[in-house]
């Protein structure tokens, strides 16, 4: 389908992510499961209809040329998403959860998207964010953003362990490695009792220029928001400098060696790629990223648990990489939305949405192999190919 | 310490040895023929225990109270109610995928075995809390000091090694045994030799799924009590087991899985620290492993083909 030629057209683009806003107001905004269920149908509908109009085709040359004012216009809709919400403490923290993940779900994406390495421990190495921004909160007085830094620093520290065993095997014998891994994390925790056994610890929120997001914001009695939306705010924040980092990276001739990495280890290896060196670099920056989030996570959630870092939660973030399409950090983005909001949101479906979410995945898996989103081409030539 | 606890803990590690050894078999034979991991293993493996456990309920409906015939009706039940699972499995969910990426098939098998788990969680009779399995095995114990011999330990261990033994007969003197290692060897020739590629796969994961079948019944007997989730830890122990001792070799993941089991009981019994690290030292120890046998114990044979 991505090889039909379509032209770009900013009006619809822009038209697009303006319906995008308007749905994801009103699908968050909604509190009958009726509302909820004839939303979802009618998404579906609009998503066919599109598919037949080649609007996502459309969509993506859109991007292509004008990619700064599109990264930007989907800046504004968010921060419209959020001003939106202002008050509402669930669906603010909902929002923020859905961007915790796709940081975390980009990092991944790094690993497996790009240099091609597996990583089913996801979860993990969020907890350790979690676990460092808890233990720096209480024992340190150093300033919350150096703590997130931290969180990744040592997120990406404690992956370094499995790099030789990650790089020295390949295939099923890979996953293996950070499966065992991911077990080995959340039993140590359940019966550490340094680091809180299975109840876990508390985590100081945020401070930054003096400032504690766990306050309301309150100007005159007048206007009161929820604390959430700075919480909200810094997340987008996140969000936006790994997006921008990592296209930067997939841009690079560093993107390119991992591309081609992944592809074929022996034909790269046979140009001179240091296929052990990119394949770290991957894995420890997307370590730093899960780890950042993590610690993000745990800040604004005030504790941490291990019951929240169970394999099944780097299967979750496993599959929302595959379900927006390896390797396009767009396509993850969107389905890291799906994935949180999904089941919060469709209260009627809570017990049965684990249920749900494996029947979904396996349909996606057999009719939609590449994902929501699937990665193009890349782009030699910036701006586009103009043909 | 005393020569009887020490029996005892070699006896206790021989049972999850054999367990582990049971799942380990099926990964094995799924790996030889397709070269895919069947994530779903250990929840097929669960749902086989229930398969078991209805069968008992049923028997007992009917006025059927003889143990024996009890106990073989709920292992010819159960194996066959899986094999089908599994085929079924193999055949719409894992055989679409052949040419798809291998982390395609893993995740769809990992759903497959999530809905699993939740349909016996949601659907089952107060399927969401731990369920007693009856003992239909003679309860009869003998002791030599510390050291205390049950008898249904005992024929659970003789009724693993036949099942292992016959697996292994299976596999090098029948001629279905042909079939699979011909598939296993090089599916594309196989096929043009004349045999049923796709038959072949779905009566191959009909087979280790049956067992898997086995190894959970064997888990309900010697706990007592089986849960809805029981397969999420032993489908990974199973794997780690067949990985460990090399994909795709039947005495590989025997002994990955006896491994895995002396690793948990030694962690548990000879180490300083507290008993509830076992997992923690099992896992790190296989990381280890991996470090230093990349492609496991007794290492497959492959060669690259660019």
């Amino acid at each position: 389908m991505s090889n039909k030629i379509a032209s770009p057209s900013l009006p619809i683009s822009l038209a697009v992510i303006a319906l995008g806003t308007a749905f994801a107001i009103l699908f968050l905004g909604a509190e009958n499961e009726y509302l909820i269920g004839s939303l979802l149908v009618f998404v579906t509908l609009a998503v066919v209809a599109s598919s037949k109009f080649n609007i996502l085709n459309r969509m993506y040359a859109t991007f292509a040329v004008h990619e700064v004012l599109m990264q930007a216009a989907i800046v504004v809709a968010t921060l419209l998403l959020v001003a939106w919400f202002y008050d509402d403490h669930f669906s603010l923290l909902m929002i923020t959860a859905a961007m915790v993940y796709a940081i975390a779900a980009i990092g991944l994406n790094i690993q497996f998207g790009y240099a091609g390495v597996l990583n089913f421990a996801g979860a993990a190495f969020l907890g350790i964010g979690c676990y460092t921004s808890a233990v720096l909160g209480q024992y340190t007085n150093l300033p919350s953003m150096l703590i997130l830094c931290l969180g990744g620093l040592v997120a990406a520290v404690i992956g370094t362990i499995l790099i030789l065993p990650v790089l020295r095997t390949s295939g099923h014998y890979a996953a293996l490695v950070t499966i065992a891994f991911s077990i080995l994390f959340k039993t140590f925790l359940e019966v550490n009792d340094v680091l809180g056994g299975p109840q876990g610890l508390n985590v100081k929120p945020t401070v930054l220029f003096g400032w504690n997001f766990n306050t309301n914001i309150e100007i005159r009695d007048e206007f009161e928001a929820s604390f959430y939306l700075c919480y909200a705010l810094l997340a987008l924040f996140l969000l936006a400098l790994a997006f921008i980092f990592t296209r930067r990276l997939e841009r690079s001739w560093i993107g390119l060696s991992m591309d081609s990495i992944r592809l074929d280890e022996t034909a790269s290896a046979c140009y001179g790629l240091n296929i052990a060196l990119w394949k770290s670099v991957a894995f420890t920056f997307g370590n730093f990223l899960i780890g950042v989030a993590g610690a993000m996570y745990g800040q604004m959630l005030g504790y941490v648990a291990p019951s929240n870092f169970t394999f099944g939660d780097s299967l979750i973030l496993v599959s929302i990489v595959l379900l927006g399409g390896i390797g396009n950090p767009w396509g993850v983005i969107t389905a890291a939305s799906i994935v949180i909001l999904l089941p919060e949101k469709f209260q009627i479906i809570q017990e049965y949405r684990f249920l749900l979410y494996g029947i979904v995945v396996i349909f996606i898996l057999l009719y939609r192999p590449k994902g929501l989103l699937p990665r193009q081409l890349r782009n030699y030539l910036p701006g586009g190919m103009k043909a | 310490m005393d020569i009887g606890f020490l029996g005892q803990y070699v006896v206790n590690g021989l049972m999850l040895g054999m367990m582990y050894s049971l799942v380990a078999v099926g990964f094995t034979l799924f790996f030889g023929v397709l070269d895919i991991i069947k994530f779903s293993h250990g929840d097929v493996l669960m749902v086989g225990a229930f398969a078991g456990l209805t069968t008992f309920f049923g028997l007992e409906a009917i006025g059927i109270e003889s143990a024996w015939i009890q106990l073989v009706t709920i292992v010819v039940v159960s194996c066959v109610l899986t094999g089908i699972l599994g085929s079924m499995i193999g055949k719409y969910l894992v055989l679409p995928l052949k040419s798809a990426p291998a982390l395609n098939t893993l995740l769809i098998t990992l759903m497959a075995g999530t809905v699993l788990r939740e349909c016996i969680r949601l659907f089952f009779p107060d399927g969401s809390n731990p369920k007693p399995f009856p003992s239909l095995l003679p309860s009869e114990s003998y002791s030599w000091g510390n050291f205390t011999l049950r008898l249904d330990s005992l024929m659970l261990l003789i009724f693993g090694t036949l099942v292992i033994v016959a697996i292994s007969l299976l596999i090098n003197k029948t001629k279905l045994g042909l079939a699979i290692r011909a598939v296993a060897q090089d599916g594309e020739t196989a096929k043009i030799m004349g045999i049923n590629f796709t038959l072949v796969v779905i009566v191959t994961f009909a087979i280790g799924s049956g067992v898997a079948a086995i190894a959970g019944i064997m888990n309900g007997l010697y706990y007592n009590e089986i849960n809805f989730d029981m397969g999420l830890l032993l489908g990974v122990i199973g794997f780690s087991a067949a990985i460990v001792g090399g994909l795709g070799n039947i005495y590989g993941a025997i002994l990955g899985g006896f491994l895995f089991a002396g690793l948990q009981t030694f962690g548990a019994v000879a180490l300083p620290f507290a008993s509830a690290y076992k997992d923690v030292f099992a896992f790190a120890v296989i990381i280890m492993i991996m470090a230093w046998r990349p492609t496991g114990l007794i290492a497959e044979r492959t060669s690259e083909r660019v």
